[in-house]
């Protein structure tokens, strides 16, 4: 591709290496006037890489971007702001205790003299800004008692008012509901002129089918194509995403009949939220449990294993009453529980992927009286590996570099080498990109068909309905049903997680 | 032959291993630099035999609770108490022996027990009661710093070269195995090498980092973390009962009223060799090459007559001028 003067934004031949992994590889792109254009990748594709580097926060070692027919050169992203390029991370990078008049004009005050800053002046234009944008928002109020979307809203006003040509957005709906994602495509379509674009960054293919125009796949750090949207249909896309041919509707594999009771959960209570928990896990299942946030389907996991203390309620493993004062004495009766949070909770970033498998046996399974089998934990390293395909060069490289899918497949493994016959998966696919979250759900069949037990805590009524043989459905503390997989549905799902004082009344 | 690194990763961690390598080996190369400045700085009086002995006396004591130290930093903890220490653990063996008349062997038994003991209380404050470690080591470093004085009642105890068995206490430090080596030198390497093992072969180790790195994760993957993190203070606490041991053994007496300030020649000891005071790393070898070069720095400053306020200044300039260098590397090896 040549350089071409009409486009708005231009990105040729650009690479950019890390250590072990070469992140872009002879990248283009390019955003035409007046259109929203989808970037969609993998993770680890590219995209936040490619990101950095339009805004400085990396340097590329090779290529060059045009914006508007200029060569574009700079050093950090307020610099890039100035001469038209605002990005909207996914993570707002807004000041939730300031006003929104204060967060549109940080860091370029209208000031008075000797330094004072002007209030007034700025929650006027802030007013007008917010006005021209046809936002309904309050200046003066502070950001961090507007919801998601509304601050998503402040984020692009703060670009507007750099009077930005080109917007790139990445993942602006992953906390935004049906109606509000909405109001979002109609302040981009707002915004959209014969001299303005958007690169507009998301996993969610209906909704790019919507508001975008065009698509550019990348993977692998490559280029891999771009298309106009109403020509491609949404597993084509992904097939380009992956490299393969998937099918995003497969249910599971065989669906399990009477089972053992491997688990039993009864009456469990505590002090913060959960009353009287009750439910079963039988051997081999995969066992749903869905509801909306702050449900108490997390905290439930916590208590079972420990991690949280309980006021009452028993918990029956394998016809024996169990009390876990801690994780490890869960871990040591055969429970593993992989938290939503897999930075926080999950992963010791900056050990190696070796270090993140082998941490929970090392104690029992890779060490003589205290001195560890370092060979036995790399063997079992290896094997966790191969046996998930782990995408890393090595089991030394630290876990940080991994992507989102590989973090959850070395978390996995762990548990695997551990020998659990239970495992509690909390999110299992969040940030993960379509080709891993296919990998993980064909992993979670292979092991409930091998014979472990699984808790699947999702968010995600989809990914609940293909995945469960049954599902337990909470709401604001409470199991308000439970529902056969085969015939549940998102409808039947979502009447027990919202209307828990019917059930009870 | 040796076998070549072949892809870019290997080279990349054969690389990091280097680099690893090249910052010891530049703490190193900081103290031979300094050792020559001194020297230079004041002919005929460092560079001789018996002022070398003197560092090297001075850096046993230090690199004895670094390495506790420096165990402790890892879990991203602190233990402050280290310093006082050395006077309390000191005070109980001395007492023990001297006023006790315990076997020797017993008495030192004693004493690190006491210094255990110290570490459990200061880990269970830490992991059981939930207090921060700079809160619950400064506490406990009041503390024992107070009982060593109502113990000893403010006076020092004096050993008597004339009992036998008390004299072999003092051979342990002064003593020379080797001619002109004296025996603290050899418990010092002995220290550290156990140090070493614990830190890179034992699943203590592994656990050590793995707190450091992340508490909460190690704790989810069935890591029993308020067991180990008392276990690592307990480490440390013999750690300083050693040295306190040591301390005692070197003067001939205790002297109760010392050991205050030394916790942060310890913690400058293992930040100068490369640990992290966020946790998750930290180097045994290194922490023994920082508390050669803080006795060699306090040494030689008093050398050359700098009184002990500005040798202070000095010294607190040598821990910034390290951390800011350390920090740029850390950043370096983000941006590569």
């Amino acid at each position: 591709m040549e350089y071409d003067p009409t486009l708005l934004l231009q990105v040729e031949g650009v690479s950019k290496s890390f250590p072990g992994v070469k992140a872009l590889d002879n990248m283009r792109l390019d955003l035409r006037k007046g259109e929203v254009l989808a970037l969609v990748g993998e993770n680890g594709a590219g995209k936040s890489t490619l990101m950095k580097l339009l805004t400085g926060i990396y340097t590329r070692e090779e290529g060059q971007f045009w914006l508007n027919g200029e060569p574009l050169e700079v050093k950090n992203p307020r610099e890039a702001e100035e001469k038209g390029l605002s990005i909207i991370h996914q993570e707002l990078d807004l000041v939730p205790h300031l006003s929104v008049a204060e967060n549109i004009f940080l860091g370029r005050e209208p000031v008075t003299a000797a330094l004072f800053t002007s209030n007034r002046t700025q929650v006027k234009r802030a007013r007008a800004l917010l006005e021209s944008l046809g936002m309904n928002l309050d200046a003066r109020q502070k950001v961090g008692e507007l919801t998601v979307a509304k601050q998503q809203m402040v984020a692009i006003a703060k670009a507007m008012s750099f009077d930005a040509k080109v917007i790139i957005m990445d993942e602006p709906t992953s906390a935004l509901n049906e109606e509000e994602v909405e109001q979002l495509h109609d302040l981009i379509r707002g915004y959209v002129k014969p001299d303005t674009g958007v690169i507009y960054i998301s996993h969610r293919m209906p909704e790019l089918k919507r508001i975008a125009d065009r698509v550019t796949v990348i993977r692998d750090g490559q280029y891999i194509d771009t298309l106009m949207m109403a020509d491609v249909t949404t597993d084509q896309i992904i097939s380009k995403m992956v490299g393969r041919a998937i099918n995003v509707d497969a249910k599971p594999v065989g669906v399990r009949g009477d089972r053992a009771t491997i688990l039993t959960v009864e009456g469990l209570t505590t002090k913060s939220l959960l009353k009287d928990v009750s439910f079963e896990l039988k051997e081999g299942e995969i066992l749903g449990v869905a509801g909306l946030m702050g449900a108490g389907r997390t905290e439930t996991a916590r208590a079972i294993i420990g991690a949280d203390p309980r006021e009452s309620g028993t918990i029956t493993l394998k016809g024996k009453e169990v009390h876990f004062r801690n994780a490890a004495q869960a871990a040591a009766h055969g429970i593993g529980y992989l938290s939503e949070d897999r930075k926080g909770f999950g992963l010791m970033l900056n050990l190696s992927v070796t270090h993140n498998i082998a941490i929970s046996s090392v104690g029992d399974k890779f060490s003589k009286f205290l001195f560890e089998d370092k060979k036995a934990m790399r063997k079992a390293a290896l094997a966790g590996e191969e046996l998930l395909k782990i995408k890393t060069p090595s089991v030394d490289q630290l876990v940080k570099y991994l992507s989102g899918g590989n973090q959850q497949k070395t978390i996995i493994a762990r548990w695997l080498v551990k020998d659990c016959d239970i495992l509690i998966f909390d999110e299992p696919t969040r940030g993960i990109d379509v080709g891993a979250k296919e990998e993980i759900y064909q992993l979670l069949n292979r092991l409930a068909g091998e014979g472990k037990s699984i808790i699947m805590i999702s968010s995600e009524l989809p990914e609940i309905l293909r995945m469960s043989h049954r599902i337990v459905v909470m709401s604001e503390g409470r199991v308000t049903g439970t529902l056969d997989g085969p015939t549940a549905t998102q409808e039947s799902i979502m009447a027990l997680a919202t209307h828990p004082e019917e059930v009870f009344a | 032959m040796t076998q070549q690194p072949t892809t870019l990763v290997e080279q990349q961690q054969q690389q990091a291993k280097w680099k690893s390598w090249l910052q010891q080996l530049l703490a190193l190369v900081g103290l031979v630099l300094i050792f020559l400045v001194f020297t230079i700085a004041a002919p005929g009086t460092f560079a001789t035999k018996e002022n070398i002995t003197t560092i090297v006396f001075s850096a046993v004591v230090i690199g004895l609770i670094a390495l506790g130290a420096t165990l402790v930093i890892i879990t991203s903890g602190i233990d402050l108490s280290c310093g006082t220490g050395l006077a309390f653990t000191g005070a109980i063996t001395t007492i023990a022996i001297v006023q006790w008349g315990m076997p020797v062997p017993l008495g030192i038994v004693v004493g690190l027990c006491s210094g255990i003991l110290l570490g459990v209380v200061n880990g269970s404050m830490v992991a059981l009661m939930g207090l921060p470690p700079f809160i619950a080591t400064l506490s406990t470093m009041m503390i024992i710093g107070g009982l060593a004085l109502v113990i000893t009642d403010v006076h020092p105890i004096y050993y008597s070269k004339d009992v036998a068995d008390q004299s072999w206490f003092l051979w342990m430090s002064t003593g020379e195995v080797i001619p002109s080596v004296p025996n603290a030198i050899w418990v010092l390497v002995l220290a550290a090498v156990v140090a070493y093992i614990i830190a890179n072969k034992t699943i203590i180790g592994r656990y050590d980092v793995s707190i450091g790195s992340n508490a909460e994760a190690t704790a989810l993957s069935g890591v029993n973390v308020k067991k180990w993190i008392i276990v690592i203070y307990a480490i440390a606490g013999f750690f300083t009962a050693l040295g306190g041991i040591m301390m005692c053994a070197r003067l001939g007496s205790v002297q109760p009223q010392t050991g205050s300030g030394y916790e942060m020649q310890a913690i400058a000891s293992a930040v100068i060799g490369g640990t992290s005071l966020a946790g998750g790393k930290g180097s045994i070898p290194g922490t023994i090459i920082g508390a050669l070069i803080i006795s060699t720095i306090n040494n030689g400053l008093r050398i050359l007559s700098l009184p002990q306020q500005w040798q202070n200044v000095v010294l607190g300039l040598v821990i910034i001028a390290t951390v800011f260098i350390d920090q740029l590397r850390t950043k370096q090896a983000k941006n590569a």
